[in-house]
């Protein structure tokens, strides 16, 4: 090829040019590769990744408080709590509609449960109140069914509010009823004319049919729509005026009737089911969580809350997780700070031996390394108890008294010995490999130049050891800081780590938010670590065994 | 360090030995726990110390009774079916996805390498009570919590990265102008895989396959969060004994388990001499 001229385009054998077909083997090279690794990509994008993601999310997420309370969060807003005092009939009234929906579809208790993580006694306060709202209003009902007994029956409600095509659907279907309910649909009329009937009675037709799966045309409403209905006419005296027959007239005659009736205040009724209610301070915990997203759990998990005034640090005796996470620190650095002690010496012999007692020795290590992580802390658990094998060693030699047994176990000392010992091996085999690879010649030229052993050990071989003590203790940290069984078998109460109070959340106090936003930050403080143990050792080159 | 010279002062003498004993307490401090508990499941008595029938080697002081247990206790013989009936098939996921994806990453062209590297390696990095949190939320959502397969999906998600490091690694040694060599000989490329690059890397496979097998084996946290009291396992059961109730027939579980772990490393082990053969270095 060697006699082809600058202007003459290089092809290979039948005739397209190299670069060309170079490029198209690249290509199918590239997507060659990629279609091997495109099935565990997705895998663990699915099974893992996107895990991590929703608990990522869920650690900020808030939208039960506007999912629940939706009318009342608007209009909460306007309510101004630097005033001390308790919000309007309004806010009360929305309330209200709100929480008939969420009673019936019993999602109150977790509403409550929620707030509850805010401020103590919002739980019961929505649970208490829970059992008495769904007959809030009744003097409403009473009167309008006094008024008029056509009130009282289903019907009315469902001719009134629906639109007349949903109305001859549901005759069609009456007829013959196969399949469930065509869904009600409310009129717009009626929508324009009686806004938050026709709001609430939707609410109320949805459940009815989806929950219940009865008929709007069979099943009273709830006394709260009858209050709905008076709040109504009272704002639209001339709300007959967009019906038609006799709804018309029964509209009308409601409307004349409805400035008559004897009221009731529902701010009341609610200070009455629950002093609670009455307090300005549990209104300013729902207004600061009424946003979808919080940053409350992450708050809390650093010891602060967001109070209506901005935020702050809990009260001293509430302060937990500072001291939890920096006690997982401590314990972690305890821990990969005897590692390295234990560790150093294990892998200077092992690189110091010949290969051939070197690998007898090594399976003393990987026998550790590979034996269950329960038989292990089993195994510690028989050792470090009070009448286990050690105490009974030492009482028998005679260095203790029978009467006061050391307590290795249920505290930190079982926390860091059991976790010494099984993370061992992750700081030996790093420290093993690096040591490997130093030439045992810079030592003797050290001591031929008149360098003792000391010298010769600490100014030539130790600073030639270090990248395997950056990678052995990196990665014994890293393992450590997020362990969960071992602490929570030998660590009692103050052994604990941050992973315990993570899993307690999960599955005890079932504060999920706070869970998560706790994970979040560990998760974060991991990730760091790693990337500075990638640039040390990188991933490439992590050893197993 | 191997041997003292002939002209080592009383100073060097002293260190050297004690070294050596200071490793061998080390040695000692790192079996010590795993042989202890052996002797101590043939206990005779509901104890989780030595009895003096037992230190005065007293037949008497020994009994199986503990492995009976472990033989007729419904509780325990369930955990054993869920753990041989999960971690196999978590095995063979991880090993199949995991083995394919080592031998794409290791091609010379690939668009991405290090993130995609770095996310198939985080399963191994994030603790696992992170991921346990993470999987319950989301697998509660997508209905696999609770479940069989949400378990086994959970488990060959962990062990992957231990598959694709050890499968790496092996063709890290690989000679790719022995690819090319076949092909030139008339082989199409599925004949080269199988006829060629497998037999090379099977080393690193079945070790992967030993590592994913261990992980999902002797896994409890995200065992504890996804699944029912139906998928309970050996470890989960192990971890409820301890924390519960401690019966001494979780000594003898402990004891069985150690055994497997000699059968995986003395496998293991095996596999490194041939692999070591094969490449032609020096065996060890």
């Amino acid at each position: 090829m060697s006699d082809t001229t600058s202007d003459q385009v290089l092809t290979t054998q039948d005739g397209k040019p190299l670069k060309a077909a170079l490029a198209r083997a690249l290509r199918r090279e590239k997507l060659r590769s990629f279609l091997l690794i495109a099935p565990l990509l997705i895998f663990v994008l699915i099974t893992f990744v996107a895990p991590i993601i929703d608990m990522l999310f869920r650690s900020v997420e808030n939208e039960i408080v506007s999912e629940t309370l939706p009318r009342t969060v608007v209009v909460l807003e306007e309510w101004d709590e630097a005033s001390g005092q308790a919000p309007g009939e309004d806010v009360y009234n929305a309330l209200l509609y709100d929480l008939i929906i969420a009673v019936e579809n019993k999602r109150h208790t977790q509403l409550g449960t929620r707030l509850n993580y805010e401020q103590t006694g919002l739980s019961s306060m929505f649970r208490r109140t829970g059992r008495r709202v769904d007959d809030f209003g009744e003097v409403y009902a009473d009167q309008l069914i006094d008024l008029n007994a056509a009130w009282k029956e289903p019907v009315t409600w469902a001719t009134m509010l629906a639109t007349p095509e949903w109305i001859s659907a549901q005759e069609t279907w009456a007829a013959n009823p196969s399949g469930p309910e065509p869904a009600f649909v409310v009129s717009e009329a009626a929508r324009n004319a009686l806004p938050t009937t026709a709001d609430l009675y939707g609410a109320f037709a949805r459940f009815i049919q989806t929950e219940d799966s009865d008929s709007p045309m069979e099943e009273d409403p709830w006394v709260p729509v009858y209050k709905a209905l008076y709040q109504d006419l009272i704002a639209n005296p001339d709300a007959a005026s967009a019906f038609s027959g006799e709804t018309a007239t029964l509209v009308g005659q409601a409307a004349a009737a409805a400035p008559n009736f004897e009221t009731v205040s529902i701010k009341e009724l609610f200070i009455d089911a629950d002093d609670d209610w009455g307090s300005a301070e549990n209104w300013a915990v729902i207004k600061t969580f009424a946003p979808k997203f919080t940053s409350g759990y992450f708050l809390s998990a650093a010891d602060a809350q967001l109070t209506p005034t901005g935020v702050e640090l809990k009260p001293e005796d509430e302060r937990i997780y500072l001291y939890l996470f920096y006690r997982t620190l401590l314990l972690s650095i305890m821990i990969t700070v005897s590692c390295l002690l234990l560790g150093y010496p294990i892998a200077f012999l092992l690189a110091a031996l010949p290969l051939r007692y070197s690998n007898l020795l090594l399976i003393l290590v990987l026998l550790p390394f590979w034996t269950s992580l329960l038989v292990r802390t089993s195994a510690w658990k028989v050792l470090l108890q009070q009448q286990g094998v050690i105490n009974d060693f030492l009482v028998w030699i005679g260095i203790i008294a029978d009467a006061n047994r050391l307590v290795m176990i249920n505290n930190q000392t079982g926390t860091i010995i059991a976790m010494t010992h099984i993370l061992l091996p992750f700081m030996i085999l790093p420290l093993y490999s690096v040591m490997k690879t130093i030439s045992p010649s810079y030592v003797r030229a050290a001591k031929s130049l008149g360098a003792n052993d000391w010298t010769a050990f600490w100014r030539v071989y130790f600073p030639q050891s270090i990248p395997g003590i950056g990678a052995g203790a990196i990665l014994v940290f890293i393992l450590s800081i997020g362990y969960y069984i071992t602490p929570e078998l030998v660590g009692g109460t103050s052994g604990i780590f941050i992973s315990n109070r993570i899993a307690f959340h999960i599955s005890s106090s079932l504060n999920w938010g706070l869970a998560a936003a706790l994970g979040t930050l560990l998760l974060v403080a991991v990730l760091l670590l790693f990337m500075v143990y990638d640039r040390i050792v990188g991933i490439d080159n992590v050893k197993l065994g | 360090m191997s041997a003292l010279p002939p002209y080592a002062s009383p100073l060097q003498k002293t260190w050297h030995y004690s070294f050596r004993v200071i490793c061998g307490l080390i040695f000692f401090f790192l079996i010590f726990p795993i042989m202890v508990i052996v002797p101590l499941s043939f206990n005779a008595q509901d104890f989780f110390t030595f009895t003096p029938a037992m230190l005065a080697l007293d037949p008497a002081g020994y009994s199986l009774k503990h492995y009976n247990d472990f033989f007729t206790n419904p509780d325990w013989q369930q955990a054993l079916r869920n753990s041989v009936m999960i971690a196999p098939a978590a095995t063979i996921l991880a090993t199949f996805l995991g083995t394919l994806a080592a031998i794409g990453l290791s091609q010379s062209h690939v668009p991405y390498k290090s993130a995609i590297m770095a996310i198939l390696i985080s399963p191994m990095i994030v603790p696992l009570i992170i991921s346990a949190a993470g999987m319950y939320f989301f697998y509660s959502r997508i209905g696999l919590q609770g479940t069989y397969w949400g378990v086994v999906l959970a488990h060959a998600a962990l062990g992957t990265p231990f598959v694709i490091i050890t499968v790496t690694a092996t063709l890290v040694g690989f000679d790719k102008s022995l690819v090319r060599a076949a092909a030139s000989m008339g082989a199409d490329p599925v004949t080269t895989f199988f006829k060629v690059q497998m037999p090379l890397i099977i080393p690193g496979v079945v070790s992967g396959a030993l590592f994913a097998f261990i992980t999902s084996f002797d896994e409890v946290v995200v065992g504890l969060f996804l699944g029912s009291a139906s998928q309970q396992t050996l470890p989960w059961q192990m971890f409820t004994g301890l924390r519960e109730q401690i019966s001494p027939t979780i000594l003898a579980v402990a004891s069985l388990m150690v055994a497997i772990s000699i059968a995986l490393l003395t496998v293991l082990e095996l596999l490194r001499r041939r692999s070591e053969r094969l490449r032609g270095l020096t065996p060890g």
